[in-house]
Parts: C-alpha cells; structure tokens; sequence
C-alpha cells in the first residue's frame, strides 16, 4: 500500500476522495460590503454607491489626503522596517491616545493607558473582545439600537454574550433618551456598554453634551464598564476636540474606560487597517500587565499589525505641520458633508415631499438614517441603480452637487407616497 | 474585588431623582471627597426626571475591573531579542527570530520592493478598502506561485484564496474554518514546531496533540515514530506539515518520505494542512520549495495552505499572506471562501493593502519577478554559504570525530543544533549567544565571520556542559 494506491486513486480521480467541504453552506452576504460589491456589477451610467462609509470628493472619486501624500513622501524608503518598527508602533499609541484624550491628560503622564495598535477599528474591537470573555468570561456586552452591524459579528464570535440599549427613535428620527437611561439601569451591574462618542453609526444621531454627562453618571452608578468605539473622530463636528468631549467627560467622573480608534475614515487610510486601543487602568502596573496580555492575544491571531499604516499616522500626528495640514483637510471633508446635507433637504423640500427630512442636517457625520424602508431602498436599486443599505442608511460621502437632483428625485419617487417608516 | 469598588445600589440610582445624590454616596465611597456641580434644572424634553448636577470626583475612584490580571508570559523567542539588547558584551550574536540579515549583519531590504514600493508611490494609487478576500490580483498570483498556473487545482478553480495577515493570521484563519465546520476535529503538529502554532489554535479552540518528528540521537528525522503518530490519531484529523524549512528543526522530508507521508494521509483520510513560510527562500527555487505541496495536491486530496511572505520577500512588518483551501470541486471552493471571508470581517473586516500590492507588482512584472527569484537565490546562497562555514569550523575544531554534517543536511533559516536546555544557557551565559532554548540557531542572522567564534560557543557547551544525555556520544 502506498505508490500503487495513490496512483490507484489518482487515476480514479478528485471524486475518489472524501469531500470535505460539503457541509459548508455559502456564507450569508455582509450588509454592508455586498452593497458595494452589486454596485460594482451595474454597468448603468447613473449609479450611485451611498453603501460603504468611505469619503469621496466632489467628483466622486476617492481622496487620498495631501498630508497623506506628505507623510508617504516622508517614510518612502525606509529601509530596515523591521527595526524602526517597534519605536513607530509606540509612537502611533502614544500620538493616538492623546488625540482621544487630550494631549495633557493626566491618565497619560501618569501611564495608566494600556495602548496597542490594532488592525483599524475592527481589530480594536475584536482584540477587546476577545480580552474581555478572557477576562470576564460571564459578561455581556450592550449595543446601541442600532450599531454598526459587524459590532454583533465580532462579539459573537469572540463568544461574549450580547443585547442592546436603546437609541434610535423612529419616531423623530433622533436620541429616544429616556429608554437609553432606562435599558442602562435595568442592566445587570458591571456590565459592558459600547458608546459611539460621536458620529453614531448608522443613525448619526448622538446625544448632547448634558445627555452624555447623564448617561456617564448612569454608567458609574451600575459600574458598568464604558468601551468606545471611535471610529469618526474629526469627522462629527470638523473639531477633534469636540469629537472627543463624551470620552474626556467620562475621564473627568472618574470612569476606567476603554476606547477603540480608527484612522480609516478620518486620515483616508481605509486599507491600511491602522487604529489604536487603549484601555485606561489604575496604576503603571496594571497597564503593562493588560499591555501584554492585549499582545498575546494579537500574536496568535495575526502577529502584529501591518507597519505601513502606522508609519503614515504617526508621522502625521508626529508633526505639526503635517498634523495641521490633516486637521485642515478634516474641516474640508466635513463641511462637504455638510452643504450636502443642506442641499438634499432642500431638494427634497423642493420637489414638495410630503415627508419630514430634517434629520438629514440634525444627523452629523458620514451617515444619514433616511428613514427610507427596506422595500423602498430595494426600489431605488432596482429602478434608480441607487445603492445603500437595507436600513436606509446613506454615505453621505457618495452624494455630490452633480449626482445630487438624480438622488433626491429618486428618493422622492419611491416615498412620496407618504408613508412614515 | 467587588467590594473595594466603588459601588451604589441600583435602587439609590432610580432614588437620585428625589434624593440628593450624596446621600446616596454617604459612606459608599472608597477614597476623596466627592463634589457635586450646582443642581440645575435643565432643559430636558424627553424627561419628568429632575436633572441634577455632574457628579465630579476628585480622585481617580474606580478599582479597575482589571485588578487581577497578571503579565503574560514573555514570547519565548522574542524574549531571546530582548536579552540581547539588553546584553553589553561587544561579541553578543543574536541568532534567536527568524529574520534575515545580511553578511554584515544588516537587516535587508529587497531591492526588488523598493523598486515595486516606488513604482506605487509614483502611480499615486488610492487607498480603498480592500475586499473582505483580499486582493484580487494578489490572490491570483499567490495561489499560482504556490501550486504552478497550469496546476489542474486552479485551471479547475477549486482553490479557495482569501489574503491574510501574513502566516499568523492565514493559519488562524484556517484554525478558525476548523473550529467551525470540524468541531472536535484534532490537528496534528510536528514534536517540535513553531511555538506559536500552538497559541493559534489554542485561541481559536481547536484541539491539537502533537506527532513525533525531531530525533534527538540523530539530530534528524524521526520518520516511523510520524508515520506512526499519524496513523493512529483519530480519521479526518488535520496534519499540519512544514511545506520546506521546517521551523525550528530544518529538517525536512525527502522525496520519497513525502510519498510516504501522503500515503498514510490518504489512507486514514486524514486532511494535510501545511504551513509554507519559506517557499523560495529555502533552496532558492518556488518551485523546488513548493515540491510537498504540489506532490500532496497531485494525488487529489483536498488540502490547506498557509502562506507567508514575511521572509521570502522581507515584507516582515507588512503582514501579507494567503490562506488557500484546495477543494474537490469549484462549487465547494466558492462556498469555503464565503465563510473564509464571514470569519474574517469580525476579525479585522479587510486585509492591509500594501504588502498584498508590492507582492501583487511583483509577481506580475516578468522582469520584477526574475529579479525577486534572483534575490531569494542570493539569500538562500548565503544561508547555505554560512552552513558551510560553520559545519567547516566544527569539524575542524572538534577532535571528538562528532558528525556535525546535520547542519548541512538541514535546510532553511533555523538548524538545530541538539544542544540541550543547559548548554543552550550556557550559550547565552558564557558565550553572549542568544538562541532559544530548544538549541535553535538561526542562521539567517549568522555571518561567515562569526562561524569561528560560534563553533568554539558550541563545542564549549556541548563537551563541558550538562549531564550526558541521548544525542551526546
């Protein structure tokens, strides 16, 4: 037995063996990427992507950001990688946790900010995850209603229990406060809450400064462990100080914290998968014991993230000039956002649509929750080759003044029959 | 821990509304004082309740919920880098991680990268999110380089190439699959392996148990007791295997041991599962590298490989690999990467572009590529060079008439040289030669000039340290 009987099979053929992949069913599409991926595959000239949340200029195409294009400039051939490697990761922590925290932070002079680079805002997430079933494998962690769908992926397969909080009221199409405070009190003590401190996603609907002091004081009241997810830093308001001021609150009433930052969306880097997550501790000690158990958890899941990315946003955030360029750069993406924001309101108020669209300028960020229904979004695939989400969530990145009348007369088409979502 | 935290029954929070909130905290509080900003009673449309004012602590109050974790253990092989730096002596060698240097002891950058590096800097290329699978030229080129283009498995497209972060993230990609379509299925791994195999599976909850492979008399392959193990662990387990260079021993299969091995594979229709960081870099050939793989995939079983590029093109710090699972039909394929791609959103969504474009570029320029095969066989060379010298100076060196011809039979970055736990400290101790402490040197970070010195490290620790154990005649 041996030589004879795989030439025997060989010549049988790939059929004689046993079929291993039979019981692997095709997997369900993502919500979010499969939106981009039918786009791609419509050849119609109108069509319009308002899927993924990555920003485009005025003209549709993709931004690759001039202090970007400096900071390349910058690193283009840094030869030896490798060794500069392990000062440019502690670099990028060091520039990221005072973007979040305020360079003068207390919690960062006196070192309790276990920090590590991570695979964008997903691999911040998935890293706490995983710490956080390791850690305290009876906890759960509390959404948003809604959140960004691939929260639930990533929890659920770091196998920590889920359930949500309210947020979103669909009746006015913003903050639904009371049942927030509500589900935050009826939680089971210690438990895990994750906060978008700004720019919610989907919803771009995000509580004012007072809401956040209230749910911060909630929040300590039942112990619950606060973990943000910081994915659009800048991109809120245009100010990274202000995108910060839930996070900063939550320091100052005194919260152990832990933050999840990316800089895909703020600094264009989507590809790079460069982000950051700290975890705020009480003392030196604890915060390199965390540190390492954080790496450990990385290094058998991908090693270590990629040095590219880490290079740009530290070499940015590294200096002034650069940092000043970036921070000018934001301001110019986000009041983009805004006039678009503006003047699709406006144009649906123009072609006299019977519905309320306010919350297309009261929502901040890249995101507007339309209130359009799934059917309705199917409609607009359909008919229009206009792509977004099953929720009505729309990029507002994808929207320009020259696809602008296209879009709002689309929309207008398929809900002016009047019907609230 | 819970009751030195600072704590308030949920029941005083419904009561803050009519209570003033210190009394709620009278007695409660661990350390400080507590002060209250003024209880205004602000605008708040959605609520009855009163609003109160912030309550503010002046110190730092919360234990942390994580008091008790302690320090992980320090990786075991970068440790080694780490007691090197911190090593004074002027003739410290680092011969720990498995990465390459030059003859001056220079880490290398391929010059075949910068050139791909600078022809992408210059296309100004955007920097879209990649698919969830990657790079679709990336992957192309990834799965041809490893099977050969006209290989029936991908004319047939029955390989399922999703990029991942470099080898690390490719096998726990695939320990992840496992986990999920094989629960309670057993990997199999080398006695010894890579340390880091372990963790991957571990974390990604999948049962592993290891098979004989080092013999420490011969300080080469323990053939029988591998086909043995691999025989009697339980049907349909998944083997993992070395595809060349094996890490950390460099002992590889021959030939006709590797029909052997797919033999009994087949026999107890186990599923190979092999790692190839080296494919290129060990003899200097793709496609001698690639010979397991192509050898195990010609007899029609279905298969899955791990990739790396971290040596091989020196993108170390870039991350960018492949996972590919070879299936019995195009249809299965297209269904294992669906669920590849679900286990890889929740993990970090999409790859890191640019390792996937500089291999990308590479690949798909003729002249790039045969300058990138020239470079591998200049690294190789010198590896294999460095082998010589030093199996040179030991056998010089040594009158016991020891046969140290094991270094030249072994392949790839790392030898093993049967030096004993004891003797390996001694090493470092005595000799400021830093290895692991499995006796594994890597002798990609060793120099021709350092031979002489390294085989006196050697015969020091071998013949004058430690008990008489197997291997020590």
């Amino acid at each position: 037995m041996s030589r004879a009987l795989g030439d025997a099979v060989a010549r049988r053929g790939v059929s004689a063996h046993r079929q291993w992949w039979d019981r692997v069913r095709p997997a369900p599409k993502d919500p979010i990427t499969s939106v981009s991926r039918a786009f791609l595959a419509d050849a119609s000239p109108n069509k319009i992507n308002l899927g993924v949340g990555a920003y485009r200029d005025e003209e549709g195409k993709p931004v690759v950001l001039r202090c970007v294009k400096n900071a390349e400039a910058k690193v283009a051939g840094s030869e030896f990688l490798e060794s500069i490697s392990a000062s440019a990761n502690s670099r990028l922590v060091e520039e990221s946790v005072k973007l979040v925290y305020g360079k003068d932070a207390n919690v960062i002079g006196e070192g309790r900010l276990a920090g590590v680079q991570t695979l964008s805002g997903t691999g911040a997430c998935r890293l706490f995850a995983e710490f956080q079933r390791r850690f305290y494998p009876r906890s759960k962690i509390y959404f948003p209603d809604p959140t960004w769908s691939n929260h639930h992926s990533i929890w659920k397969d770091a196998e920590v229990p889920q359930s949500t909080f309210s947020h979103y009221d669909p009746k006015s199409k913003g903050l639904n406060f009371p049942a927030l405070v509500d589900d935050i009190k009826n939680a089971p003590d210690g438990s895990f809450f994750l906060l978008h401190p700004c720019a919610h996603n989907p919803t771009g609907v995000d509580p004012t400064e007072e809401e956040w002091r209230e749910i911060s004081y909630h929040l300590k009241v039942k112990n619950h462990f606060p973990f943000f997810d910081m994915a659009y830093q800048g991109f809120s308001s245009g100010d990274l100080d202000r995108d910060a001021q839930a996070i900063r609150t939550f320091l100052q009433d005194g919260h152990l914290i832990g933050c999840a930052q990316s800089f895909a969306k703020n600094m264009g880097l989507y590809g790079h998968r460069v982000g950051c997550l700290s975890l705020l501790c009480t003392d030196t000690e604890q915060a390199v014991a965390v540190k390492s158990q954080l790496q450990q958890i990385a290094r058998a899941m991908y090693g270590s993230p990629p040095i590219r990315g880490v290079l740009l946003v530290s070499t940015i955030l590294g200096d002034p000039d650069t940092k000043a360029l970036w921070v000018e750069e934001l301001r110019a993406m986000v009041n983009r956002i805004c006039k678009i924001r503006e003047a699709l309101r406006e144009s649906l108020e123009k072609l006299g649509s019977p519905l309320n669209w306010e919350h297309i300028t009261n929502q901040v960020g890249m995101f507007c929750f339309s209130g359009i229904t799934p059917q309705q979004t199917e409609q607009l695939q359909r008919k229009f080759h206009i792509y977004m989400t099953a929720d009505g969530r729309i990029s507002m990145a994808g929207v320009t003044m020259s696809n602008m009348d296209y879009l709002a007369n689309a929309i207008h088409e398929v809900t002016k029959s009047g019907r609230e979502s | 821990m819970a009751s030195a935290m600072l704590s308030f029954a949920s029941a005083a929070a419904s009561a803050s509304a009519s209570l003033p909130v210190h009394e709620n905290l009278k007695g409660k509080t661990k350390i400080g004082s507590v002060n209250f900003g003024s209880s205004v009673q602000e605008r708040n449309p959605f609520g009855k309740t009163k609003h109160f004012g912030r309550v503010s602590m002046t110190v730092a109050v919360n234990v942390s919920r994580f008091e008790g974790i302690t320090m992980a253990p320090p990786d075991p092989i970068l440790g080694v880098s780490e007691a090197f730096k911190a090593d004074t002596d002027e003739k410290k060698l680092n011969l720990g991680v498995g990465a390459y240097r030059t003859e001056e002891l220079q880490p290398y950058v391929l010059k075949v990268v910068k050139k791909a590096e600078n022809l992408m800097l210059e296309r100004g290329e955007n920097k879209e999110y990649l698919p969830i699978e990657g790079l679709a030229a990336f992957n192309k080129a990834t799965a041809e380089l490893l099977f050969g283009a006209e290989n029936p498995v991908i004319k047939q497209q029955r390989v399922a190439t999703v990029q991942g972060l470099s080898g690390t993230g490719s096998l726990r990609l695939a320990a992840a699959l496992i986990e999920r379509y094989f629960p309670g299925a057993k990997v199999l791994i080398s006695s010894p392996t890579w340390g880091n195999h372990k963790n991957i599976f571990n974390d990604a909850r999948v049962q592993w148990s290891e098979y004989r492979y080092y013999d420490p008399k011969t300080v080469g392959l323990d053939f029988d007791g591998m086909i043995a193990d691999i025989k009697a662990a339980p049907e349909g387990s998944f083997i993992l295997l070395h595809g060349c260079a094996h890490n950390p021993t460099g002992i590889d299969p021959t030939p006709e041991q590797w029909e052997k091995i797919a033999d009994v594979i087949q026999e107890k229709n186990h599923i190979p599962f092999f790692d190839v960081a080296y494919q290129g870099f060990a003899s200097g050939s793709l496609d001698a590298d690639a010979a397991s793989v192509r050898l195990l995939s010609a007899r029609g079983m279905e298969l899955l490989v791990a990739q790396s590029y971290s040596k091989n093109l020196g993108l170390y710090a870039e991350r960018i690999g492949a996972i590919n699972v070879v299936c019995s039909s195009a249809d299965a394929a297209t269904r294992v990467k669906s669920q590849l791609k679900r286990l890889a959103r929740p993990m970090y969504s999409n790859p890191p572009v640019h390792g996937a474009k500089i291999v990308a570029n590479i690949v798909g320029d003729p002249a790039l590529f045969n300058e990138w095969k020239a470079e591998m066989e200049m690294m190789a060379g010198r590896i294999k060079n460095v082998r010589q010298k030093l199996y040179d100076s030991l056998s010089a060196k040594d009158k016991s008439g020891k046969d140290w011809s094991f270094i030249l039979k072994q392949i790839g970055m790392f030898s093993f040289t049967g030096l004993s736990k004891t003797q390996s400290e001694n090493m470092t101790k005595k000799w400021h030669v830093h290895i692991t402490k499995d006796g594994r040197i890597s002798v990609a970070r060793l120099s021709s000039a350092k031979c002489e010195y390294l085989a006196d490290a050697i015969l020091d620790s071998y013949h004058n340290v430690g008990l008489p154990e197997i291997g020590q005649q």
